[in-house]
């Protein structure tokens, strides 16, 4: 067990780590894995004194967010609602109180869960994870950090230290939806993230990702190609949302209906929301 | 540098100042429970979803079934047993807001926090508000009409 104070001492030590050990931040995820057996660590780094990775602040082109944030943090940050809008409406969904005053930005990160309620909006808003080791820092994509079922690219000796939220375009349209309880996701969970820009009359720039629907966070890119460019309609965005329900979500088949029945939620969640978006009558 | 080797720690319960020796990765619940004898903190689901086990860290409500003892190394853990919660307590035995009382050191701490906040805030205490505060603190018995009432009764006589 090793307790850094400071990111220069936390890095120091995970220098050394092997991949049987684990980062700690708020506990959320880890204490319950920990409870339940799921997890046995031999060694623990625990981040939570290392203040100095939990702040939110105004850089060149966007917002940066360390990775301890909490989700409280979020919501109380003016500079976040300003410049991460659906981040913190997101984070508003994570939890009951006692829940959001610990669980982190880089642990939601971290666990890599294709449940969390933060991930789609994180790849809807470009966001990039900053890793550093004593070997360097390096920058990636959030859609290039998850790798698959609760799977990163963090190397051993890496730290999330955190996460840059590039300024979205002033006349972009974005929202956040999320269907069903976290208790209840094995049957019904669906979160979807949408941006957009009606341009002319024309879609453009609209990013979209998802949650509970296949193994990670997924965006669904046929969705995006198929409404590019084009004037929404009631025909075209069915049509569109369909096909990304078919063809972007890949939900577990363990029980007959639940794919189906995720699939069929994901199109509803998603046509909602770009009949809102795109201020189409007779959205639902 | 082993998880199970005790560590030397000091906080601040109910305001005493304490020094405890315990494996890190402890449940801030159990040491609070077994090693402190505070047994007023309920263990209710052991996983974050019922907060029976809420109590408030650095005056912040948290599950203490998810916190690991070291993280609260140089910090200020106020538990049912502590002070402060006199009207809270008055306004749940009045309006029946306890039944078998396992949920209600939960709701009773939570309820504190969440009029602290809207003080703090200078924003109005309404059903609403409570609904949201109390979202995490699961009751098997009240059917929460009872809890609510009496979150908002304590409302009133808390200055
Ligand atoms: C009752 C309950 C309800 C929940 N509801 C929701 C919900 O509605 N939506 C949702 O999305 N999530 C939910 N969660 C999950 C959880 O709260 C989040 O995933 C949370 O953001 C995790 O953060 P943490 O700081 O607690 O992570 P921890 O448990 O401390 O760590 C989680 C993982 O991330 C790694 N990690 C942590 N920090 C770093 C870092 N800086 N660098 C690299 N790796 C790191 C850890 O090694 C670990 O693998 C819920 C959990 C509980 C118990
Ligand atoms: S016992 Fe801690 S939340 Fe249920
Ligand atoms: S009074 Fe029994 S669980 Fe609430």
């Amino acid at each position: 067990m090793q307790r850094p104070r400071t990111l220069e001492q936390a890095l120091e030590v995970l220098a050394r780590a092997t991949s049987s050990a684990r980062l700690l931040a708020g506990g959320t995820d880890l204490m319950v894995e920990f409870e339940t057996g799921r997890t046995h660590p031999d060694v623990v780094f625990d981040l939570w004194g290392v203040k100095e990775l939990r702040y939110v602040r105004a850089e060149n082109g966007g917002l940066r967010l360390g990775s301890l944030s909490t989700c409280r943090d979020l919501l109380d940050s003016a500079l976040a609602r300003e410049g991460a809008d659906l981040l913190v409406l997101a984070a508003d969904e994570v939890g009951a109180e006692q829940i959001k005053n610990r669980a982190t930005l880089g642990g939601n990160l971290g666990t890599a869960s294709p449940a969390s309620d933060l991930g789609p909006v994180l790849s809807v808003l470009r966001a990039r994870v900053r890793l550093v080791s004593l070997r360097g820092e390096r920058e990636v994509s959030v859609d290039d950090f998850w790798t698959g079922y609760r799977a990163t690219q963090r190397a051993n000796d890496e730290l999330i230290e955190s996460v840059f939220i590039p300024t979205c375009p002033r006349d972009e349209r974005r929202g956040f939806r999320k269907v069903g309880t976290r208790r209840a996701q094995s049957i019904s969970k669906v979160v979807v993230a949408m941006a957009l820009r009606v341009d002319g009359g024309v879609l453009q720039g609209v990013r979209s990702a998802a949650g509970s629907v296949a193994e990670r966070i997924v965006r669904l890119s046929t969705l995006e190609r198929a409404l590019d460019g084009q004037r929404p309609s009631r025909a075209l965005v069915s049509d569109a949302t369909r096909d990304s329900a078919r063809v972007d979500a890949r939900p577990i088949d363990d029980v007959r209906s639940t794919a189906r029945y995720r699939r069929a939620t994901l199109q509803r969640v998603a046509e909602g929301l770009i009949l809102d978006l795109a201020g189409i009558e007779g959205a639902h | 540098m082993s998880v199970q080797e005790p560590v030397d720690l000091r906080c601040t319960i109910n305001g005493v100042a304490r020094e405890l020796r315990a494996a890190p990765l402890r449940r801030l619940l159990d040491v609070l429970r077994d090693d402190l004898g505070l047994t007023g903190t309920k263990e209710g689901c052991g996983e974050g979803e019922c907060g029976a086990c809420t109590v408030l860290v650095n005056g912040e409500p948290v599950n203490s079934c998810l916190v690991p003892v070291c993280q609260v190394d140089a910090c200020s853990v106020t538990t049912i047993e502590g002070s402060g919660f006199e009207g809270v307590q008055a306004a749940f035995l009045e309006h029946g807001g306890a039944q078998c009382g396992i949920c209600t050191p939960g709701m009773i701490v939570m309820t504190r926090a969440w009029l602290e906040e809207r003080s703090r805030l200078g924003a109005a205490v309404d059903l609403e508000s409570a609904r949201k505060a109390l979202a995490g603190n699961l009751c098997r018995c009240t059917g929460y009409a009872k809890i609510l009432t009496s979150a908002l009764a304590a409302a009133a006589v808390k200055p």
